[in-house]
């Protein structure tokens, strides 16, 4: 029967790590961050760039997925209309906790040049928000970037998610 | 090379170009005789009201109660089998009238026609979808963004706009920022109304700053921590920045450039 080799020299003279449950947990979370594959406008061309073979998101974890019932994160790239906005109300609800957001570019930040009448100003008056990325649209480094800023912020949260003051509106 | 154009007097003359300007027609010309437009018209009879050349191709004018028999003996017997646009123009405040339109093409002739009807706001046009499947959905853009209601049409529901939605966009008494109801809608429909206190109206200032939000806007000079409540007032808290050394540059007597 094979022997366990204990290297009494290093790991403390024992075969364990020593952590927290939320650094763990949060260590498997943010290196497995789920993307729904949802497309609003032209800034979701740059959203399938980074998803694509030069910007390999990938090498993150992070894999668009096709399902909201399979994702940890929402990326609304582009115009949100005021029709569609109860849909896409309806794909962050079918999301999973723990669930982020990410809003991409100036028409998902504010509205962007769409002043208009059909235009949700800002997806922020309908999802909570996590990461705005400025741009019209950001380039795909800009949400790689946005990308690790959300895994930097997932690690400094609580594992339970009651304990992230994190303002959620949520239907009564 | 470009042709010149003298460019003096560019700023200047803003202030006395007349107020009371009207931009330039594109010119009206008769129908030709012996032309296939002038085919047409006679096809026509008594149905068209006035007919001129706009740009190469035909424009008349009919009764708004006869543009079913009209767009029928246009594809019939004149050969416009496409029909490819139709939507209206509001003149409500100068006239008080809708002015509709259909644009046909005949590909055999490579010619195109204009018809053009007016009608009053509430009465309603009959449907062509009978004579071109293309005006379907263009018909119900019409009645999305003008309220004009269409006859025997097959389907006639917004297109554009939501189901549920209230006022017709494209009429020039809508605003473009849109009514109390298109500034509510989402918020309306997903939380309900009670939910309008917590959200708030909508920013359409492009460079708002909030002075009292910390979370989003940084204070030059005097700043508080992130998320601090200064709703009841700031304490002055001013920064204390290190003086600038200036360095007179000028004051040695190195002579560097051995020129002077």
């Amino acid at each position: 029967m094979a022997q366990h080799q204990v290297n009494y020299a290093s790991s403390a003279g024992l075969p364990i790590a020593l952590t927290t449950v939320d650094h763990l947990v949060n260590w498997g979370r943010s290196n497995s961050l789920w993307p729904l594959t949802y497309g609003l406008a032209c800034c979701a061309i740059e959203m399938m760039a980074a998803g694509g073979a030069r910007y390999d998101f990938d090498r993150f974890g992070t894999i668009f997925r096709a399902s909201p019932r399979q994702s940890d994160v929402m990326i609304l790239a582009g115009t949100l209309s005021k029709k569609h906005a109860e849909f896409a109300r309806r794909l962050y609800d079918q999301m999973t906790e723990p669930k982020w957001v990410i809003s991409m570019g100036s028409c998902a930040n504010t509205g962007g040049m769409f002043n208009t009448y059909a235009t949700v100003q800002g997806v922020d008056r309908i999802i909570p928000v996590d990461i705005y990325i400025p741009g019209c649209a950001p380039r795909p480094e800009t949400l790689q970037y946005a990308l690790m800023m959300l895994q930097k912020k997932i690690r400094k949260e609580s594992a339970n998610m009651n304990k992230n003051t994190k303002q959620n509106l949520r239907l009564v | 090379m470009r042709k010149y154009t003298p460019k003096d007097n560019v700023q200047g003359k803003s202030y006395y170009t007349d107020r009371f300007w009207v931009a330039p027609r594109v010119p009206r010309e008769a129908v030709e005789e012996g032309s296939h437009f002038e085919a047409v018209v006679n096809a026509l009879g008594s149905q068209v009201k006035e007919s001129y050349i706009e740009v190469g191709q035909l424009v008349f004018h009919i009764d708004a109660s006869e543009n079913f028999a009209v767009i029928k003996t246009l594809r019939d017997e004149c050969g416009y089998k496409q029909c490819s646009e139709q939507s209206a123009v509001d003149y409500l405040a100068q006239d008080g009238e809708f002015e509709l339109f259909y644009q046909l093409l005949n590909h055999a002739e490579a010619k195109r026609v204009r018809v053009v009807c007016r009608i009053k706001k509430g009465e309603a046009i009959e449907s062509i979808v009978p004579l071109f499947k293309s005006a379907n959905f263009a018909e119900r853009e019409m009645y999305d963004m003008f309220g004009i209601k269409v006859n025997n049409h097959p389907f006639l529901k917004r297109i554009i706009m939501p189901d549920d939605w209230e006022g017709h966009p494209l009429l020039k008494t809508y605003p473009l920022q849109g009514d109390e109801f298109a500034s509510w809608y989402e918020v309306d429909k997903i939380f309900g109304k009670e939910y309008r206190d917590i959200i708030g109206p909508e920013n359409r200032d492009p460079a708002k700053v909030d002075r009292y939000d910390t979370k989003r806007f940084s204070r030059v000079g005097y700043e508080v921590p992130f998320g601090a409540d200064i709703s009841e007032g700031e304490k002055e808290q001013a920064i204390k920045y290190s003086e600038t050394i200036l360095v007179n540059y000028n004051a040695g007597t190195k002579q560097l450039d051995e020129r002077k």
